[in-house]
């Protein structure tokens, strides 16, 4: 079947149309849907397979990213957020997507009494940042959303994208459960230069590579089951060859971007 | 009761914001080794709520309990710090914009625990400064007297409340009576800033009908009359004389920039693809067959001197809402922002009073225009920032925005009785006076006489409204808009009113606060509001589409056929005045304006056996040095239509000429938007830094593949006092070249502003006026972006060809700059021959025949080859023997050739097999092969003796030199 694909927009939602764009561009169908109708109408969700938090700054970020519009998934449409996943379909979180994701509970526990497994954090420049990095999928993945994946080039552009686990434990625990989906990788080296010499001592990249000092370079989890994904980058600012930063420099260009692939995954899950 | 929530980083976390202040206080050098700081952020709630409840909120809402740790109190309880310590917070003063307190009360609200208003706050737990010292930290780094307000040791109020009721009384103001000392007073003190023949103007119209005018009615007539929005000096009579002509303008813009574009337009005939110019918002050109594009520029100049932050944030806001307010309204596609600013190295000894320190002015700057922009989703895509001495008092913030309209929707048309419909912001006392204030020169008591006029905007209630407009214009449910900007209701309803009257019922207004005064709520410049004159029939399916995602909107009047503007308050009418004498009552302003060139002097050029130190120096020249740290921080990809970015090349760091974005994914034409300007040649003709600044804008977007032949320019002057004849004949010099340029180019502006009276007065001295500052924004279009290429160079083996003639021209050069040499002639431009090299660069491109293009602008050809290379990441040879140059001798120097900044030259990489291709696009054109690129770490460049090296460098040490003096932490 083709599926449908329902993307979230609330106040501040920014990237939801070349989201659904590039869900279409994988062969899905879309539609755009207000948060403030699903409050109204929760069996709303019902139609869809695939459920995408698309990038922005919903509430404007006020009080922490994605923290209203969590909290109003959280009090209010847990439950029905939870069936959609136990029904076998997907969710996709991206940017502040992921950033509402982290904090409703989805991908782990945030409601223990020591607090939430983890969060994303501000960056540790301290600033927003808007560049192209490398990611590389964890090889114990199994998140639907990265098959057939190693890599991906790909823009990241946020402020608060950090990840940070509650401690050393609960990172050990995500990386058990398989639920570590991509890391930041050095970028192609200058010839002058030796990868080895970017990490620090606790293994964290250094910046720029990994724009934001994320702990054990994660830039995308996943939850347990593999069909709930959550990633800081943009995969669908390189659906297309000109958005590569460097295009002008091949002499032939792809047919397609490399991060095409995320969405494409995703339709033929159910196919 | 009073609830506080003090949130510290946990143990192990930065406190980020406490490390800032630190690095700030050293560089302002405040403070020394044993000065300590620590800080929280907090939120205060008023309402009837349980310490369990505050707890709730602190932990499910506020805090982030992974990084951060809550302490919930009292206010009454409050503490002060430890021992040693001093406790000072700073708030948002009240009434002031605090969007992260209006969504934490809403959020809280939904929690369904009672609290009835928030603030934010951030406090400080400061050691090892004295008093003294901790008051300038106050100032100069903590906090802004424009907007926030500090307190030292803990908080003793009880309550949040703003404001208080209102209670209505209709002002009246004899003016009828007034001397004319007392009418030059009024003016002044009413900050109307009206001259005397128009005060006297509205003395005689009150006389005529036989009644004093009521308080709304003055303010009205000063908004629509200021020159903010009416534009009256350049718009006005001028009698100007230079060296060559005396001329007697009616109105010196429209018989020059605008007739330009007339001109060009009727030569054009049926090929004409202008669609709306000068008229609307934003100008408007054709660009596929579904969709327009439109383009404006702003500047938000003075509000940015008092708070940069708000200043600038307004600033994008208040443009974005243009594009918004054009047609039936359009979606933003792209932004650009230009900004110029002292030098950042000052010390803050050296500083008037009253004047922000520029590092700090940039920073806050470029977090305003960031927080707005990437909040709204909107790319910024293209800029720039200059440096001078000049700008110490009065910076620059230009800030602009393209946008994409239907084709059908392109015009509207208020209808008689129409709703006028207020949507987004509430209105409250910010912004008040901000048209006039605009107008006025800036002192060092500017911050506490308007204060009011400077504001923190709210993105999201923006990105709210544009969700709104898009899907009510595509429904049909309204038949006009424009945007609230400068002069609010006042100015938005009379524009759209102008041919018809509108009768406004003021109680309406939805309030931010209690205790607006009714011509508070009229001329009240609060941001994110627009208006809408809405047909009635179409008003209930509009009011849902607002409910329904929680935006409000509201109707405040009608569009009434009676030609009056009449204002009411609760059934008392508080205003009417006809819309012809709002409109048309104006008295002209008649200016004198004389330009008289300064006498060209020779520079004397130093001569020397190596200038590497020279082409060093330049690329670490605060105009030309990297902007990385600007650039990095604006999303410049978001909508997914980026095609070329503004940092180009191996590494993703060279400076790109001109940013391509396709607004529509599902195709691949695009928009090219690039800018030109160059105050410093200003300082030696304004003519040909007019011209300059075109020719730089144009090449720009020709580097990257634009078509010449369908390029629309806009022009922001900023310009000193022009009430002086001098400010002022400089100004119309400018403008006349802007006229002739446009027309020997075919290239039209379609938009355009000004911001006058930019200077600053320190306490007891004579004003700093800014230098003359003419930016040229470009909107170019590509039919493919497939076929845009980059400055870096591409691949060894490849040649490179320079098209274009290099002259003596080193005046205003950055070779001058770095030596403290003046003299020398200004870059000029040469008509007929810019617009064949245009042509065939753009020709040579389409043929597949260029791997990497760059204009050379500041430092002439050293800088563009240095900068291809590192960009490229690849060496490059150049022989100097070979540039075609044109003088009455051969150049004295080789410094001519390397740094000389004549226009319209580009220099192309080109590879070998292409070579043919690339001099038939160019026939015609003065073109040579200059040098080659290979794959080594240097760039090396010959003399025109053909044997000499005259620069010799690591590419990597360039590089190093250009990334770091604005690679800000």
């Amino acid at each position: 079947m083709t599926p449908n694909v329902l993307i979230l927009r609330a106040p501040g939602t920014n990237c939801d149309l070349e989201t659904a764009y590039a869900f279409e561009k994988a062969g899905a169908t879309t539609e755009r849907i207000h948060i403030n109708r699903l409050l109204e109408n929760p069996t709303l969700f019902e139609p869809f397979q695939i459920l995408c938090f698309p990038g922005g700054f919903s509430y404007g970020d006020d009080v922490a990213s994605g923290r209203i519009l969590a909290n109003q998934i959280r009090f209010h449409l847990a439950e029905q957020l939870q069936a959609f996943r136990d029904a076998g379909k997907l969710i996709l979180g991206i940017c502040n997507g992921f950033q509402v994701l982290v904090k409703t509970g989805l991908l782990f526990p945030v409601d223990e009494p020591e607090g939430p497994w983890a969060t994303l954090a501000w960056n540790d420049c301290g600033r927003f940042q808007d560049r192209w990095v490398e990611l590389t999928v964890h090889p114990q993945s199994k998140n639907v959303f990265l098959r057939g994946l190693e890599r991906m080039y790909i823009p990241m552009a946020h402020a608060e994208g950090r990840f940070v686990t509650r401690d050393a434990q609960t990172l050990a625990q995500l990386e058990a459960n398989g639920q570590i989906a991509l890391q930041y990788s050095p970028l192609t080296m200058p010839r002058w230069e030796d990868a080895s010499e970017k990490y620090d001592a606790n293994g964290i990249l250094a910046f720029p590579d990994n724009p934001n000092g994320a702990i054990a370079n994660i830039a995308g989890v996943g939850d347990e089951t593999g069909r709930v994904l959550g990633l800081m980058p943009h995969p669908e600012r390189h659906i297309d060859a000109t958005q590569h930063p460097q295009w002008t420099r091949r002499r032939e260009q792809p047919g397609e971007g490399e991060c095409l692939q995320v969405f494409r995954n995703a339709v033929e899950f159910f196919r | 009761m009073l609830w506080e929530i003090d949130i510290y980083p946990k143990l192990g976390q930065t406190d980020a914001r406490a490390v800032e202040v630190l690095t700030e206080a050293r560089a302002l050098g405040i403070g020394n080794d044993a000065t300590e700081v620590r800080s929280c952020h907090g939120y205060l709630l008023q309402g009837d709520l349980t310490r369990q409840q505050a707890e709730r909120v602190a932990r499910e809402l506020l805090a982030d309990l992974v990084v951060e740790r809550p302490v919930v109190f009292p206010v009454a309880e409050a503490a002060e710090g430890e021992a040693g310590e001093t406790l000072v917070q700073v708030l948002p003063k009240p009434g002031v914009m605090d969007p992260v307190a209006n969504s934490a009360l809403k959020a809280i609200q939904e929690m369904e625990i009672p609290v009835e208003a928030v603030r934010t706050f951030r406090k400080f737990y400061l050691r090892g400064l004295d008093e003294g010292q901790r008051e300038k930290l106050c100032w100069k780094i903590l906090a802004n007297d424009a907007i926030e307000q500090v307190v030292v040791g803990p908080f003793t109020f009880e309550h949040l409340e703003v404001g208080s009721p209102y209670v209505f009384q209709r002002v009246t103001v004899p003016i009828r009576e007034m001397s004319d000392e007392e009418l030059k007073k009024l003016a002044i003190q009413g900050q109307l800033y009206l001259s005397l023949v128009e005060m006297q103007t509205i003395q005689k119209h009150f006389q005529d009908l036989g009644r004093d005018p009521t308080d709304v009615e003055l303010e009205t007539i000063a908004q629509t009359w200021s020159e903010h929005c009416s534009h009256k000096t350049l718009a006005g009579r001028i009698a100007y004389r230079d060296e060559r002509q005396e001329r007697t303008f009616q109105n010196m813009l429209k018989e020059t920039i605008f007739a330009s574009t007339q001109t060009i337009r009727k030569n054009w005939g049926e090929k004409d693809w202008c669609v709306s110019v000068f008229a609307d918002n934003a100008g408007v050109v054709t660009f596929d067959d579904a969709y327009n594009i439109c383009f404006k520029v702003e500047t938000h100049n003075h509000p940015s001197a008092l708070e940069p932050y708000g200043g600038a944030n307004t600033g994008i806001g208040g443009v974005i809402r243009d594009p918004m307010g054009t047609g039936m309204g359009a979606k933003p596609v792209c932004n650009t922002d230009v900004f110029c600013f002292a030098p950042p190295e000052m010390s803050l000894e050296s500083l008037p009073v009253g004047v922000l320190h520029p590092k700090r002015v940039m920073r806050g700057v470029v977090s305003g225009v960031r927080d707005y922009g990437n909040r709204m989703g909107i790319p910024t895509v293209n800029g720039a920032v200059y440096f001078d001495e000049r700008y110490l008092g009065n910076p620059l913030v230009y800030c602009g925005n393209v946008g994409l309209i239907p084709v059908d929707k392109s015009f509207k048309k208020t209808h008689p009785n129409d709703l006028i419909v207020a949507m987004g912001g509430r209105t409250g006392r910010d912004g008040i006076h901000g048209a006039t204030f605009s107008s006025a020169e800036l002192t060092h008591e500017s911050e506490t006489l308007s204060g009011g006029a400077v504001q923190i905007g709210n993105a999201i209630t923006e990105k709210m409204v544009l969700d709104i407009l898009l899907e009510a214009r595509d429904r049909g449910l309204y038949t006009a808009v424009t945007d609230c900007g400068a002069g609010g209701f006042s100015s938005a309803v009379g524009e759209m009113g102008e041919e018809i009257g509108a009768e406004v019922w003021l109680d309406k207004i939805p309030l931010k606060y209690e205790g607006l005064s009714y011509s508070e709520m009229w001329i009240s410049e609060a941001q994110e509001r627009m208006v809408f004159s809405v047909p009635e029939e179409k008003w209930p399916e509009l009011q849902a589409l607002c409910d329904s995602e929680g935006v409000e909107a509201v109707v405040i009047g009608r569009f009434v056929p009676t030609g009056r503007l009449q204002l009411q308050y609760q059934g008392t009418q508080v205003a009417d005045i006809t819309m012809d004498f709002m409109h048309h009552g104006r008295p002209p302003v008649v200016r004198e304006a004389v330009y008289t060139p300064p006498t060209e002097v020779p520079m004397e050029v130093p001569v020397k056996e190596d200038y590497t130190d020279d082409l060093e120096k330049i690329l670490g020249s605060y105009n030309v040095a990297s902007k990385h740290w600007v650039v990095r921080q604006y999303d410049h990809e978001v909508q997914g239509g980026s095609a070329v970015k503004p940092l180009v090349g191996v590494n993703n760091d060279g400076p790109g000429d001109a940013s391509v974005v396709r607004p529509r994914v599902d195709t691949m034409q695009g928009i090219v938007l690039s800018c030109g300007m160059n105050p410093y040649y200003g300082d030696y003709d304004t003519y040909w830094m007019a011209a300059s600044a075109i020719d730089e804008a144009l090449r720009n977007a020709v580097a990257v593949g634009a078509d010449p032949g369908k390029i629309a320019i806009l022009d922001n002057f900023c310009w000193g006092n022009t009430d002086r004849p001098e400010t002022l004949g400089s100004l119309v010099r400018s403008a006349i070249a802007c006229h002739d340029m446009a027309i020997a180019l075919e290239t039209p502006f379609v938009s355009g502003k000004d911001s006058l009276n930019n200077e600053f007065r320190p306490a007891g001295q004579e004003p700093i006026s800014i230098p003359p500052s003419l930016l040229i924004s470009a909107m170019g279009q590509v039919a493919d972006v497939r076929a845009c290429v980059t400055m870096d160079l591409k691949e060894a083996g490849n040649v490179l060809y320079l098209a274009g003639t290099t002259r003596e021209e080193l005046g205003g050069s950055h070779f001058g700059l770095i030596h403290g040499k003046k003299g020398g002639a200004v870059p000029k431009v040469d008509f007929a021959t810019t617009k064949a090299t245009l042509a065939g660069i753009h020709r040579a491109i389409q043929a597949g025949a260029v791997r990497a293009c760059h204009d050379l602008s500041e430092g002439g050809l050293a800088v563009a080859a240095a900068e291809m290379a590192f960009a490229g990441e690849l060496g490059v040879t150049l022989e100097l023997g070979k540039v075609p140059y044109e003088g009455e001798s051969k150049p004295e120097t080789d410094a001519i050739l390397l740094f000389s900044e004549s226009n319209t030259r580009f220099l192309c990489e080109v590879a070998p097999e292409k070579e043919a291709d690339f001099l038939k696009a160019l026939e015609g054109v003065p073109t040579a092969k200059v040098g080659a690129v290979n794959d080594t770490d240097s760039m090396v460049v010959l003399g025109t003796d053909g044997n000499r090296v005259v620069i010799s460098a690591d590419w990597k040490a360039l590089k190093e030199a250009w990334l770091k003096p604005l690679d800000w932490k």
